[in-house]
């Protein structure tokens, strides 16, 4: 199976290339993808982990969002 | 008064979709440059990829983005990855689209950009946001990479357009 590809424009020529990205390239987005999944799952945990405070926090208090958010209003 | 000069070809990703798009062999003879962008992406189970922007090779990028996901708190971060693209699971055919501004593009000392952007779904989760950036580079810009933020590839109907700016 071929590799990915990227395209250039050769803004002096005007000339358009589609060029095969090396394994090297490859490897690179890979690594790249990898990090951006670390990062959302992250980010995925610290929003419920926040969603799960807020409901315990207005469970305690007996109110619910929108009561919360008139008081905070 | 400014003008906009269209540099180099439109790029318009065929069917079988990109990794990156370069704008390569930039003339410094502008004050600013402008690249319009209208993007999807097939990054999977997600209605939103990011924008990643790059310049020449090598340096540092700080940048500082700011981004309302259609409801919940707006948030802030630092992920140089500008707001925004739309992937796979956004309604079916919709594109996300950004403007890029990098002025002074050719000057000798670090260079700022800015980003708008905004992504597109017929539903809650729709995104908008703007990025400031400064890239530690002092040498003239002379090529823009453009790939998604989630290292997916620009689907088929992706365009990139870059302007030079006079008498910014």
């Amino acid at each position: 199976m071929p590799n990915p590809t990227r395209i250039e424009v050769n803004c002096t020529t005007g000339e358009v290339l589609e060029i095969e990205l090396t394994d090297a390239e490859v490897a690179e987005l890979a690594y790249q993808a990898e990090l951006a999944a670390d990062a959302k799952a992250e980010d995925d945990r610290i929003a419920a982990e926040r969603a799960v405070a807020k409901a315990a926090l207005l469970e305690r208090l007996g109110i619910t969002a929108d009561e919360a958010a008139l008081l905070l209003g | 008064m400014p003008t906009f000069t269209q540099i180099g070809s439109a790029v318009v990703v065929g069917s079988g979709g990109q990794a990156t798009i370069s704008f390569t062999t930039i003339p410094s003879t502008y004050t600013d440059l402008v690249i319009k962008i209208s993007a999807r992406t097939n990054l999977g189970s997600s209605v939103v990829d990011g924008l990643g922007v790059s310049f020449n090779t090598g340096g540092t990028y700080t940048v500082r983005r700011l981004y309302g996901a259609g409801s919940g708190t707006p948030a802030s971060d630092t992920t140089n990855s500008a707001p925004f693209t739309t992937a796979s699971t956004a309604t079916a055919s919709t594109f996300g689209n950004a403007e890029i501004y990098i002025p002074n593009y050719a000057g000798s000392t670090a260079k700022s950009f800015s980003v708008d952007g905004v992504s597109e779904n017929n539903a809650t989760a729709a995104y908008a946001g703007l990025m400031a950036g400064l890239w530690s580079g002092t040498a003239a810009i002379t090529q823009i990479n453009l790939t998604s933020g989630s290292a997916a590839n620009f689907v088929e109907h992706t365009t990139a357009y870059l302007y030079g700016v006079s008498n910014a």
